[in-house]
């Protein structure tokens, strides 16, 4: 098997987003354009690290997940890994071309399915898929045989001459997953892929997915679904604040969670007084304050859960909400970053 | 898989992409080109003069001016408008930059279609303003290869611009576009008036040198209606291509920033 992905030591740091002035003519004229502020932890001299040093490995034929919250850095690696992100430093290779010097050969050899679907609106559906297909140097008529293929794979056959704003959002989702695999791409790339789409709509493009994957075909999605990922994914890599956090299979990546049940205690009152009250309980293995809310590990999560209550109120503190998890890849990363997901 | 798959024929791809959806619009772009100088030439060309509230003349001056006029807002929208869109909401053009070119290509395969936008617009402005406004003086087949010099050069000048405001604003300010970049431009852009005429008011004659619709102007008057008194043609090619490189060069500059961060 050879590496489809490898990444070292990738960085990007966003120059931090310019005090806002009001009213000013320059900075409204010519404000920053990106769709989002970036989101990153700050570092010495301003900017904003999106990605802090990851390393990645993505072996040919596997479906690799990156998982994390939102502004984890999870869109910048996809954006570096399909040269529209310039790395800060660092390295990355697909398909064995430099991702900075071959960005035309990279180009050609991965697919891309965006968050939000972008078809060429002035086209209907096919001609989306032929116009791409030309941009690859497909001839028409080669395109034109591909494209039906796909729809007619995706269930969208019948919408081959509609316009692309009568297609529903699971149905331009997957004319883009069929406008990324025209050219018949090395790696596909997915970018939380059914963020917006009906639970229905979801399980069809999951189907979708394993089918690809079956045919051998190297995937890389985002998302932030714990189940998504636990779903489809050979291999994951949890990421948070622009740092790889853990990268195995869904399984072991399990039963590196904490084994205990996790008790979550939404407080009213100082969380952290309340925190250092449920500590010295026997069987807490762990407490963690995040916000207003205490997490608590203990190996007989249900049992202990009368005398942390008490705990609680004992310290001067209510509790609001109390719920309980089961170990998981939610859990694992919790208790990974202290914080809960998305 | 073939590495040596020409960057030509994805340039060539773009380009028909551009003409396939212009042709599905035809109607509409003629109808956001042309309506305007059309309405010009009427009421100044037709309605004025024959009220007697214009002085005779005035028609052959004013035509150059109107056509420039078509061709450079056709050019500078045709590129500038879907590309704050495109780039701002749609995202449309994400499909084209994932394309196996060099993005500089798509850039300039945008100024290309912009380019033979304004020259459509030109064409079809031309033979309704001779219909109009009566014989045009420089219109003769002899004349065509200067005619068309012009038209070239101001349609690329404008497209190229395009560029630069394309990549330069964002969608909500689309609107600002036209009143403080297109208005000023138009006014003050010699289309009303012949660039000597200004002799009179020196620091306005200069002042709108930056001007770039003043050449295309002056280029039109000095190839159509050569009997008035105009700016050189040297003058005005020179002038267009340097503001043509001066454009893609801040353009293409401001689009490779726009397409990789």
């Amino acid at each position: 098997m050879s590496t489809a992905i490898e990444t070292r030591a990738l960085r990007k740091i966003y120059p931090a987003p310019p005090a806002r002035k009001r009213g000013g003519p320059r900075t409204s004229t010519f404000a920053p354009r990106t769709a989002a502020p970036p989101q990153g932890v700050r570092v010495e001299g301003g900017g904003i690290a999106a990605l802090d040093g990851l390393d990645l490995t993505v072996e040919e034929g596997e479906f690799f997940g990156l998982l994390g919250p939102n502004g984890a850095g999870k869109t910048t690696t996809i954006g570096i890994l399909t040269t529209r992100v310039r790395a800060t430093s660092g390295e990355a290779f697909v398909a064995g071309k430099n991702v900075r010097t071959e960005d035309v050969a990279v180009r050609r050899r991965i697919g891309i399915v965006p968050q939000i679907p972008n078809p060429d609106r002035s086209l209907n559906a096919i001609e989306n898929l032929i116009f791409h297909g030309a941009y690859f140097g497909i001839p028409t008529r080669e395109a034109e045989r591909r494209a039906m293929g796909l729809l007619e794979q995706f269930d969208i056959g019948d919408k081959a001459q509609s316009k692309v704003e009568e297609l529903s959002g699971g149905q331009q989702q997957r004319l883009m997953i069929a406008r990324a695999l025209l050219h018949e791409p090395q790696v596909l790339f997915l970018d939380e892929p059914t963020v917006g789409l009906d639970p229905q709509a979801r399980l069809a493009l999951w189907e979708v997915l394993r089918r690809l994957h079956r045919e051998g075909r190297t995937i890389v999605m985002t998302t932030h679904y714990m189940q998504e990922a636990d779903e489809l994914c050979d291999r994951l890599a949890i990421v948070d604040q622009g740092r790889l956090l853990a990268c195995d299979s869904p399984t072991k990546l399990k039963a590196l969670a904490p084994g205990d049940t996790r008790i979550d205690l939404t407080i009213e009152g100082d969380a952290a007084a309340a925190a250092a009250a449920c500590r010295t309980l026997d069987g807490v293995t762990r407490v963690d304050v995040a916000a207003t809310d205490i997490l608590a590990y203990a190996a007989r999560g249900g049992e202990l859960l009368p005398a942390l209550i008490r705990a609680v109120e004992q310290s001067g503190a209510r509790v609001q909400n109390i719920n309980l998890a089961k170990p998981s890849l939610e859990s694992l990363f919790v208790s990974l970053t202290g914080r809960k997901l998305g | 898989m073939n590495d040596q798959h020409p960057t030509t024929a994805v340039f060539f791809a773009m380009l028909r992409r551009d003409i396939r959806v212009a042709r599905r619009e035809l109607p509409f772009f003629l109808l956001r080109t042309a309506l305007q100088p059309l309405m010009l030439m009427v009421v100044f060309g037709y309605l004025l003069p024959k009220m007697g509230m214009m002085q005779a003349g005035y028609t052959s001056t004013l035509l150059p001016g109107v056509l420039a006029l078509s061709l450079a807002l056709s050019a500078v929208q045709s590129v500038a408008l879907p590309m704050v869109a495109q780039f701002g909401f749609s995202k449309e053009i994400e499909d084209r930059l994932l394309a196996p070119v060099p993005t500089r290509i798509v850039a300039l395969e945008l100024v290309v279609a912009g380019t033979l936008q304004g020259l459509l617009a030109g064409l079809f402005v031309l033979p309704a303003g001779r219909l109009i406004m009566g014989p045009i003086q420089g219109l003769a087949l002899g004349n065509f290869p200067e005619i068309f010099l012009v038209m070239v050069l101001g349609a690329a000048t404008f497209s190229a611009l395009g560029l630069l405001i394309g990549c330069a604003i964002s969608p909500q300010q689309i609107g600002l576009m036209f009143s403080s970049i297109i208005g000023p431009m138009i006014f003050f852009g010699c289309m009303y008036y012949p660039w000597r005429a200004l002799d009179k008011i020196p620091f306005m004659k200069y002042a709108v040198l930056v001007n770039p619709l003043v050449y295309v102007a002056e280029g039109m008057r000095a190839t159509l209606i050569p009997s008035i008194p105009h700016m050189d043609l040297t003058v005005v090619c020179g002038a267009l291509v340097f503001l043509l490189a001066l454009f893609w060069f801040f353009g293409q500059r401001g689009f490779m920033k726009r397409a990789i961060t």
